[in-house]
């Protein structure tokens, strides 16, 4: 079952560009990964599913349900965690989370008391005395202390200590285990590589790449390290050039056999031809003229 | 009823403070009336003879040395301004106040339809309203009672239930101007109030300029005019009616269709 669809979700912000025809598919239980640099539209395309910011071209399905039309519905099985959280002044954490499970009229006190255990987040204190991590904290446990069958994360580990980031990839992958969906929108390649099972990449408004993280991982980029006298500036499909110490590193996207023929001229000592990782595949896709399919 | 509760929660310390504000100045004043009543016979004369400034503040028609004279053109400012100054600072920010904060994000990202939002927003604004009414109507009548005059309850009554109008036709207006806000949105509320009180003054010294009541609640909530007729005006409590109407109606639009 598809649990998010777009069908050439577009949006403009007046003439501004937000997003531009984003086909996206995401199916049950997956871990989905959604990469971009700030401003490609990712924030974007999480408000519009949400219902947040409407749609100025193309349509958005979550769970078979258009998010305009059945949005409450929708938001009654999503837990959503913001990119940056704020939250009411002059409230305490227990207060915000009761808040929080009174808007959805549930009891989700237990659940809450778990999570907050998990994550070490004193619920005694007011928000707004709150660190930048522990705003996060409170944020997470809003947004899983109802069980929700569809997560949808937006750079959900900025300000979290690497202690607190490991438990709350744990209770993530429990949450996947059981069921759920997640949808992880992040600018940290390492943790959708490590995390995700497929991914797409936005850039400028438009869908880059989609595909699983292995398969984006090895899109026609090889990553080559040669030692001895190689100064192949002027290949074509050579990127990401880095020399030093008797060698050159760099990206290729060109022919094969170009390659093999250039270095045959060459007085190679050792070659090493690798698949480049999620970090050096994005680059490829931002890089200036980079291709995009 | 959850976000009623929450707004209420929110807005409780205002409350607290303007109910305390408005409730003292109206018992201070009325405990200076005894004194005043015996020099009311010289004041009285003076204030009738002002000018402009004494048809501004309807003193043409009220007589100082009576309670409710004295109570109509004194309590009626205090209250007047007083309320009409909370519930457009309550009811401009209302709406605002979750992008100013970016609280909307968060609230909006929960099952809850932005008509139920505006709805049990608005409600709370009412409810503090009704409150500081309530509060302040309760100690005004305690005053008097403390001074041991009679109580004119009658037109204590018509008095205090037109500045009720007043308030919520005011909050009526700022809250639809707020769905249209994104920041900073005090000022706009003040200056509104401040603006229709002025209005009317402006309505009270010329006559050529009478229209301008129908345009400012301040023109139903004259207390020389309640007091004197023993009514509110209708065609001005209708006007404030479309008016109210108006800005709630404006909210409901605006905010069921904005980009958060």
């Amino acid at each position: 079952m598809q649990i998010i669809k777009t069908d050439g979700l577009t949006k403009y912000y007046g003439k501004n560009r937000g997003i531009i025809d984003l086909n996206l598919c995401v199916e049950e239980q997956e871990f989905f990964g959604f990469i971009g640099p700030n401003g490609a539209g990712k924030s974007t395309t999480i408000r519009t599913l949400l219902g947040l910011i409407k749609q100025s071209g193309g349509s958005a399905e979550i769970y078979d349900m258009d998010t305009v039309k059945y949005k409450r519905k929708i938001l009654k099985q999503v837990g959503y965690l913001p990119s940056e959280t704020a939250f009411y002044p002059r409230m305490r954490v227990r207060e915000l989370l009761k808040f929080s499970a009174g808007l959805r009229r549930a009891d989700c006190g237990q659940e809450a008391a778990r999570l907050c255990e998990r994550l070490r987040l004193d619920t005694s204190r007011f928000c707004d005395e709150l660190s930048l991590g522990n705003r996060k904290k409170a944020a997470i446990v809003c947004a899983l202390q109802h069980n929700p069958e569809l997560l949808i994360l937006d750079e959900p580990t900025s300000g979290l200590d690497p202690l607190i980031q490991r438990e709350f990839f744990e209770i993530l992958h429990e949450r996947n285990r059981k069921g759920a969906t997640v949808f992880l929108s992040s600018h940290v390649l390492s943790e959708i590589q490590r995390h995700c099972t497929r991914a797409a990449i936005i850039r400028e408004g438009r869908m880059a790449a989609c595909g699983s993280v292995e398969t984006l991982a090895g899109t026609g980029a090889k990553r080559i390290t040669v030692h001895g006298e190689v100064h192949p500036e002027n290949l074509p499909g050579v990127q990401d050039l880095s020399a030093g110490d008797g060698s050159v590193r760099f990206l290729y996207t060109g022919d094969m056999n170009e390659l093999l023929r250039f270095l045959a001229n060459c007085h190679v000592t050792d070659l090493t031809v690798a698949e480049p990782d999620l970090e050096e595949v994005f680059m490829h896709y931002y890089a200036e003229g980079g291709n995009t399919k | 009823m959850t976000i009623f509760k929450h707004e209420l929660k929110q807005g409780r310390n205002s409350l607290i403070i303007w109910t305390a504000s408005v409730s003292f100045l109206m018992l201070v004043c009325v405990l200076m009336f005894p004194q005043m009543k015996g020099e009311m016979e010289d004041v009285g004369e003076m204030f009738s003879s002002m000018g402009s400034f004494t048809q501004a503040f309807g003193m043409d028609q009220l007589n100082f040395g009576t309670l409710i004279g004295f109570y109509g053109i004194e309590c009626g400012n205090i209250l007047g301004l007083g309320g009409a100054f909370f519930a457009a600072l309550c009811a401009v920010s209302m709406l605002a106040k979750e992008e100013k904060e970016h609280t909307a994000e968060f609230l909006l990202t929960h099952p809850v339809s932005r008509g139920r939002v505006v709805t049990e927003k608005f409600a709370s604004i009412i409810a503090q309203i009704v409150f500081l009414n309530l509060f302040v109507l309760a100690a005004a009548v305690v005053s008097v009672g403390l001074i041991g005059e009679e109580i004119p309850w009658k037109e204590i009554l018509l008095l205090h239930f037109a500045y009720f109008l007043l308030q919520v036709q005011i909050a009526g207006i700022c809250f639809g101007i707020s769905a249209f806000l994104r920041r900073g949105s005090l000022g706009i509320g003040l200056g509104l109030a401040a603006l229709l009180y002025f209005l009317n003054l402006i309505a009270n010294i010329s006559e050529t300029a009478d229209f301008l009541k129908y345009f400012t609640p301040f023109g139903y909530a004259e207390a020389s005019d309640i007091i004197a007729s023993g009514g509110l005006c209708g065609k001005f409590v209708s006007a404030g009616a479309v008016f109210f109407v108006m800005g709630v109606t404006a909210a409901y639009v605006r905010y069921l269709r904005k980009d958060l």
